[in-house]
């Protein structure tokens, strides 16, 4: 890239792990900011396993709320982080190096609160749990294979293992490089996790086939989760749910809050971390154009979405969404979710100025991501308030003070855990940013020299 | 056969290349001598290495295998307890592809890291010449070779200015390089 300093590689691999070995005052503050937030959220759970769903807004017809919506939405993040690594692998563009490890890590975190949100939902989970796993093969009763609830949970554990499985394979070599520059527990961990590596053509050959081969394999596995998890809705008889356009419409809403999370994460690095020779400018620059194309594509679908519950002239779809369209407060979420999740930030990145400005950046990314919550929101709620047709069958969701918790509850845990991971674990990758100087050149046009890159086929 | 190992560590980029082509002047083979580097380098840079491997095969066993369980789960459990719903064909084909498709991915991506550990030989219990140096940015060239030859490669590797030289029997420490 362009404005990529010389670094030497001393200072690449100091820099990188600093974060392991000093936490800042605003790392502190992360720390017990988060953690107390994170207090509330297992107090809450712990309140909502005690009493019963009954603290919560829950009952017929909205036995889905907040914590599905959370889940849809923390699914939703999950995707950008391995769609950006992967793409980005695949199609070798060099702005990648500083950013796939916190996204690999980030699609971890979310998948993990994620998962964790319909098992606590059930109220007690561990019955649940006594019922799908694992298969009963004493009794030969098993989940019913045609109902979305047993596709769900295959293809996130899948996108789990496949994600995590490649940050771990991407990271052996940042193993290897902290096995031999630390002492006591660290160094006996690292060891273990560094398996023997030792940095020979043949590994670091494996090590780039494997970063090729795992982008295409998880690719198809990432468009497939959302996909899967559209068709918890799409599959159902409920008006506004059953749509054929839900799973490509879940996917790209879910790119377009997790390319906006990605922002947020890159912000918040080099703010935390200070990783400014890293994470420049024009890494904001080009992940901004990628967000207005990707914002707009979700735009498309949006209005597709309305498109369809409107064209075929059903009573009951008309319904429902005039109540999700023009009736409060749903009036009031759609204008938010058009605004927030479009027409304030994507006019905004148009601009060069602006997506090379980190606070911009950071504050419109998390617009979108308010934006997109509401958007789940929209998408779930109103169609199961109006779920049956007789009007002594509706009713209102109020969210209960226990269920605004576990969300607000959620984000700490995401947020808390990156914490952790970047204080035992490099969150930029140091021997792909060493890879990323090897392979930089000046290359002779002219009378001028200009940077460039090697590119290997 | 006893092979005898030997490390040249380099500072930097030139003398390790240096150290390749004189290791192939005095007549090592590109399968004596492995470079050891923190990051990779364009490949070509020490020379043609062999790169034969078997990496892509790992995903496609690993693939039917995941397909074979996903059809196994599927079909298995709703052919194990015939329950008719709704009076739909017992085998219900469109949620069997998305569990076989889910298990033929899981099982590609877990083959295919299994490929890479067994490609890269990890993990890697044995012993072998190292030096937490070369994680610092050193460049090591180690030779594997006959008893009778590691005085040459001794002397071939010390001819590119190294910062150090490793033998199994340890420090031969660092020579100046000979006009």
């Amino acid at each position: 890239m362009q404005e990529r300093h010389r670094l030497g590689e001393e200072e690449i691999t100091r820099e990188l792990l600093r974060p392991l070995v000093t936490t800042t005052p605003m790392m502190w503050v992360g720390f017990i900011g988060l953690g107390a937030v994170l207090a509330i959220f297992v107090f809450a759970v712990s309140w909502m396993f005690y009493w019963g769903l009954g603290v919560t807004g829950l009952q017929r017809p909205n036995m889905w709320g907040f914590m599905i919506v959370n889940f849809v939405f923390w699914i939703g993040i999950s995707h950008a982080g391995v769609m950006i690594s992967a793409i980005l692998r695949l199609t070798q563009a060099e702005w990648r190096r500083p950013v796939t490890r916190a996204a690999e890590v980030m699609t971890i975190f979310s998948l993990m609160t994620a998962m964790l949100h319909p098992v606590i939902h059930t109220g007690r989970p561990w019955r649940t749990l006594y019922w799908v796993f694992p298969y009963d093969f004493w009794r030969n009763l098993w989940p019913d294979v045609r109902g979305p609830l047993v596709w769900d949970p295959s293809a996130i554990l899948t996108y789990l293992t496949g994600s995590t499985l490649f940050l771990y394979t991407t990271m052996i070599p940042d193993m290897a490089l902290a096995r031999d520059r630390t002492i006591g527990w660290r160094k006996v961990l690292y060891t273990i996790l560094a398996l023997g590596w030792r940095g020979n053509e043949r590994q670091w050959k494996m090590q780039t086939i494997a970063g090729f081969l795992l982008s295409g394999l998880i690719l198809p596995v990432f468009v497939s989760v959302h996909s899967i998890v559209s068709w918890d809705f799409a599959v159902s008889l409920v008006p506004t749910w059953h749509a054929t356009v839900f799973a490509p419409y879940f996917v790209i809403g879910a790119i377009h809050s997790g390319v906006s999370a990605v922002v947020t994460l890159m912000a918040l690095m080099r703010w935390l971390f200070r990783f400014d020779h890293y994470i420049r400018l024009e890494h904001f620059d080009a992940i901004g154009r990628l967000l207005i194309a990707v914002g707009t594509g979700w735009l498309w679908f949006f209005l597709l979405d309305i498109f369809f519950a409107i064209y075929p002239q059903e009573a009951r779809e008309l319904e429902i969404m005039d109540f999700r369209l023009f009736q409060w407060p749903f009036n009031v979420l759609t204008a938010l979710i058009f605004i927030f999740g479009y027409f304030i930030p994507v006019p905004i990145w148009i601009f060069q100025r602006f997506r090379r400005n980190v606070k911009i950046m950071f504050w419109t990314s998390i617009l979108v991501n308010v934006g997109m919550w509401a958007e789940r929101y929209w998408l779930i709620k109103p169609g199961l308030m109006r779920k049956y047709e007789w009007t002594f069958d509706w009713n209102w969701y109020r969210p209960s003070i226990v269920e605004i918790s576990i969300v607000l509850g959620s984000f700490a845990l995401v947020g808390f855990l990156l914490l952790v991971f970047s204080k035992i674990f490099p969150p930029i990758s140091v021997w792909e940013e060493k890879e990323g100087q090897h392979f930089a050149q000046q290359l002779q046009v002219g009378k001028r020299v200009v940077n460039a890159i090697v590119r290997e086929f | 056969m006893a092979i005898r190992e030997v490390l040249g560590l380099y500072r930097d980029l030139d003398s390790a290349v240096a150290a390749a082509d004189a290791l192939r002047e005095a007549g090592f083979s590109r399968n004596e001598f492995e470079v050891l580097s923190n990051a990779p380098y364009p490949e070509g840079t020490f020379g043609e290495e062999s790169g034969i491997h078997r990496l892509f095969v790992f995903p496609l066993i690993g693939a039917a295998c995941g397909f074979a369980a996903g059809l196994l789960i599927t079909g298995g459990t709703q052919l194990s307890y015939p329950l008719v719903t709704g009076g739909k064909p017992l085998l219900s084909i469109p949620p069997m592809i998305i569990i076989m498709y889910e298990g033929t991915m899981l099982g590609a991506l877990i083959f295919t890291v299994l490929g890479v550990l067994f490609e890269s030989r990890l993990p890697w219990i044995g012993r072998a010449l190292y030096d937490s140096r070369i994680t610092q940015g050193y460049i090591g060239i180690l030779v594997r070779t006959a008893p009778e030859r590691e005085a040459r490669a001794i002397e071939a590797l010390r001819k590119a200015n190294p910062e150090d030289i490793l033998t199994e029997g340890g420090k031969t420490g660092q020579q100046p390089a000979r006009g």
